[in-house]
């Protein structure tokens, strides 16, 4: 079985699904990246899905599992770079990825985890947080 | 008309997959939009896995289709699994009688342009849909 490679940059883990995922290899993503927060103790997940060209309710839900368990182990998780036809049917499907956080890519998603985690200590760290790109992050 | 029928047996996660991509190598095929492909592949995605883990495993056929206007792709899931007693409750948003989201079924409805079941308790369940090019 394939795995999906989780990758520790500073505060951050930062998962790229590359391939298309059997629903097994969704489920021991989960746990893997469950471990992997406890083991760094890392604040911020990134899951990069621009690789994606379906996300169905299976794939949605973990994410929206990852999102819950991650918050659980006092982690924010956010779902970058999602392709526009996936977002399309995504709502028409009946998903709306409750709780789950989105940016446009993995650079806006660093931005919002920053902003959060500034926010969370009561110290913004983020210079950057009038820049107009800021904007495009949106937030659930 | 239509194009030569492709068959797989579903019988593992695995075998999700391969429907995945052999639909959207069709979908290409025959030219459905970016989007329309997506939903497709994601309506093929979700009947799939209720055929694996609801019927307990059938197939899944893929033909092309051409209604002399436009062009398309017809699939047909099916299975000899315990059937579905309540159509209606099948099809309502949010109820799973396994452990998913319950939208497998009613959103995969809504992502295609024609779909049809046929379904017997104790027989099995058929399910075909069609996607047209616009």
């Amino acid at each position: 079985m394939e795995r999906v490679p989780i990758l520790k940059i500073g505060d951050i883990l930062l998962v790229s699904i590359q391939i298309d995922m059997e629903d097994q290899v969704a489920l021991q993503l989960q746990e893997d990246l469950a471990d992997r927060i406890v083991a760094t103790g890392c604040h911020g997940v990134i899951i990069d899905i621009s690789a994606l060209d379906i996300v169905d309710s299976f794939v949605g839900r973990t994410l929206a599992t990852i999102a819950a368990i991650s918050k659980v182990l006092d982690a924010d998780t956010v779902v970058v770079g999602m392709r526009p036809a996936v977002a399309i049917t995504l709502v028409e499907l009946g998903l709306s990825l409750p709780g789950i956080r989105t940016a446009l890519n993995v650079e806006l998603g660093m931005d919002l985890l920053a902003r959060e985690r500034g926010e969370d200590d009561d110290e913004p760290d983020d210079e950057d947080e009038d820049e107009p790109g800021a904007s495009a992050v949106a937030t659930s | 008309m239509s194009d030569q029928a492709e068959r797989i047996e579903v019988g593992s996660d695995q075998d999700v997959v391969r429907v995945r991509q052999l639909i959207r190598a069709r979908a290409v095929a025959v030219k459905l939009s970016l989007v329309d492909q997506t939903k497709l592949v994601t309506a093929a995605s979700e009947l799939a896995r209720n055929t694996l883990v609801y019927g307990g495993g059938g197939s899944v056929e893929v033909t092309s289709v051409d209604n002399g206007r436009r062009k398309g792709i017809r699939i047909v899931f099916a299975d000899q699994g315990p059937g579905i007693a309540d159509l209606d409750l099948a099809f309502t948003d949010g109820y799973t009688s396994g452990g998913g989201l319950g939208l497998g079924l009613s959103g995969a409805r809504r992502l295609v342009d024609e779909f049809d079941i046929e379904t017997a308790v104790g027989e099995g369940t058929t399910i075909t849909v069609t996607k047209w090019c616009r």
